[in-house]
């Protein structure tokens, strides 16, 4: 009963931008901090100390980069579907902050995880590109978040945005699935997926602890980027309240950048 | 109510023959310009011929798309019939049924001449007729989200097709098979039933997220 008191309230306190920027302030070190370690122990052990493969020699290790860039993507259209289903259910203006924080990154990576893709594909299949199933689910991804992207552009009012985009991310999360398990089925030269959750991996331990390492690392970056983005933006959208005033003269900001803003904050209006 | 808004939606469908015509037209000069600029493809019992047949039918659906609830929208007539209808998805769900009907339907009713056009071969029109029969209401009721959501825009037609091309690739794949399968063939119950499923997965979750894209296209005005 007390536990359930307690979520109650801490899902209530979630809808607060300002306790939202306070709490995460510690996340975001934690999360930084961890990415950097875990990023750069990865990297040292995969790319010098693990084993070469006997198939494929050296060329597998852009595994390291590949695959972690490739499960942050996934994780964060499906994060994207989440907050869009909260703000859609809750109406909490937050989730449209975590919606415009996840969608640059994962596009990012989405994009990474294509061309490291390709880059091991040379080697390998002997070629920069082939349409095979995997690659172009992720592919679909890509441009499911450029739809996202350009519908974003498109509205400027921030409420109306707000619940457009957080009805196309459910959608597409929805379909995400469907649009992998068809794809896969008509088509798959691609290798299976590397890690399950319920087998274990067909890797030596030496070879996929860094590749675990830096999955790890992934996310903690993730975090760390999505969360910087999202305080940022609070910050921009709140910028007449008082409580952000106390938060930049406590960080000894000028006073320049005081002045409340008038291009971000304004209501456009439906003209 | 239903019966009113359906006998409404028809009457427009009928007097606005260009919702019906220019559909038509388009697919039939497109497969025009594929038989003047890659003749080999279109050339008899082409195995080329579902893929292109396919990808010209989703641009049909995609073009068509647009006029869904736009002009409805223009005139204010959509938003009285979301506030005044007792269940408004349904006003909804008749919209998507009447420009199934007036797109969907003619491209079925069109394959035995396009199809053929196209290099398919007799033996593959029944097969594809029933892939593009239980896959175009997919088409329809996925891409009525996008409508609803930039029938707002002025100019949406480009993240119109962003949001809907890859929401209709599982339709493509199973489509593109049945009529591959036909042509060779082959039993294709299996994925006649993947496509059946995916219309009526479409079915349920569509008219409710056309709905709500409505509303935020409404508000836009």
């Amino acid at each position: 009963m007390k536990l359930n008191q307690k979520l109650k309230e801490y899902w209530h306190k979630l809808g607060s931008p300002r306790w939202f920027y306070e709490i995460t302030t510690n996340w975001v070190t934690f999360f930084g901090i961890g990415a950097l370690l875990l990023l750069v122990t990865g990297l040292v052990w995969g790319l010098a100390f693990a084993p070469a493969d006997y198939q494929q020699g050296n060329s597998f290790r852009i595994m390291y980069v590949h695959v972690p860039a490739a499960m942050v993507a996934q994780s964060l259209y499906i994060g994207m579907g989440v907050a869009g289903f909260i703000g859609l259910v809750w109406r909490m203006k937050l989730t449209d902050v975590a919606i415009g924080a996840c969608l640059p990154l994962g596009m990012v990576l989405t994009a990474l995880a294509l061309f490291t893709g390709g880059v091991w594909g040379k080697p390998t299949w002997g070629s920069w590109w082939e349409w095979d199933g995997r690659t172009v689910s992720t592919l679909v991804l890509l441009f499911l978040y450029i739809g996202i992207y350009a519908l974003r552009e498109a509205i400027p009012d921030l409420d109306l945005r707000a619940r457009a985009s957080a009805l196309v991310c459910l959608v597409g999360t929805v379909n995400i699935p469907i649009i992998k398990y068809s794809v896969e089925w008509w088509n798959t030269l691609h290798q299976s997926a590397s890690f399950s959750l319920t087998e274990k991996p067909a890797m030596p331990v030496e070879m996929w602890l860094p590749l675990l390492i830096m999955g790890l690392g992934f996310y903690c970056f993730a975090g760390h980027q999505v969360l910087s983005r999202m305080r940022l933006e609070v910050l921009t959208r709140e910028a007449n309240s008082r409580w952000v005033a106390e938060v930049m003269l406590s960080k000894g900001a000028p006073a320049a950048v005081m002045q409340p803003s008038t291009t971000d904050t304004t209501d456009h209006g439906k003209d | 109510m239903v019966g009113a808004l359906l006998l409404r939606e028809w009457k427009i469908l009928l007097r606005a023959r260009a919702s019906v015509v220019n559909p038509l037209a388009f697919l039939l000069l497109s497969t025009l310009l594929f038989a003047i600029a890659a003749p080999q493809l279109v050339a008899e019992a082409s195995q080329q011929a579902s893929g292109i047949l396919w990808v010209l039918v989703l641009f049909t659906q995609l073009l068509s798309l647009d006029a869904m609830f736009r002009r409805d929208y223009d005139s204010g007539t959509l938003e009285q019939s979301l506030i005044m209808a007792d269940v408004p998805f349904v006003a909804v769900l008749i919209r998507i049924f009447v420009q199934w009907l007036g797109t969907g339907l003619v491209i079925v009713i069109a394959t035995p001449v396009i199809g053929p056009l196209l290099g398919l071969s007799w033996s593959a029109v029944p097969g594809t007729m029933l892939a593009l029969l239980l896959g175009t209401p997919a088409l329809s009721l996925l891409g009525s989200i996008g409508a609803g959501i930039t029938v707002g825009f002025s100019r949406g037609g480009i993240i119109l097709a962003l949001l809907v091309l890859p929401l209709f690739l599982p339709v493509l794949i199973f489509g593109t098979d049945i009529v591959n399968a036909a042509g060779a063939g082959l039993n294709y119950t299996a994925q006649a039933y993947w496509l059946a499923l995916i219309s009526l997965a479409a079915l349920i979750v569509s008219p409710f997220a056309a709905l709500a894209g409505l509303r935020i296209s409404v508000e836009m005005q």
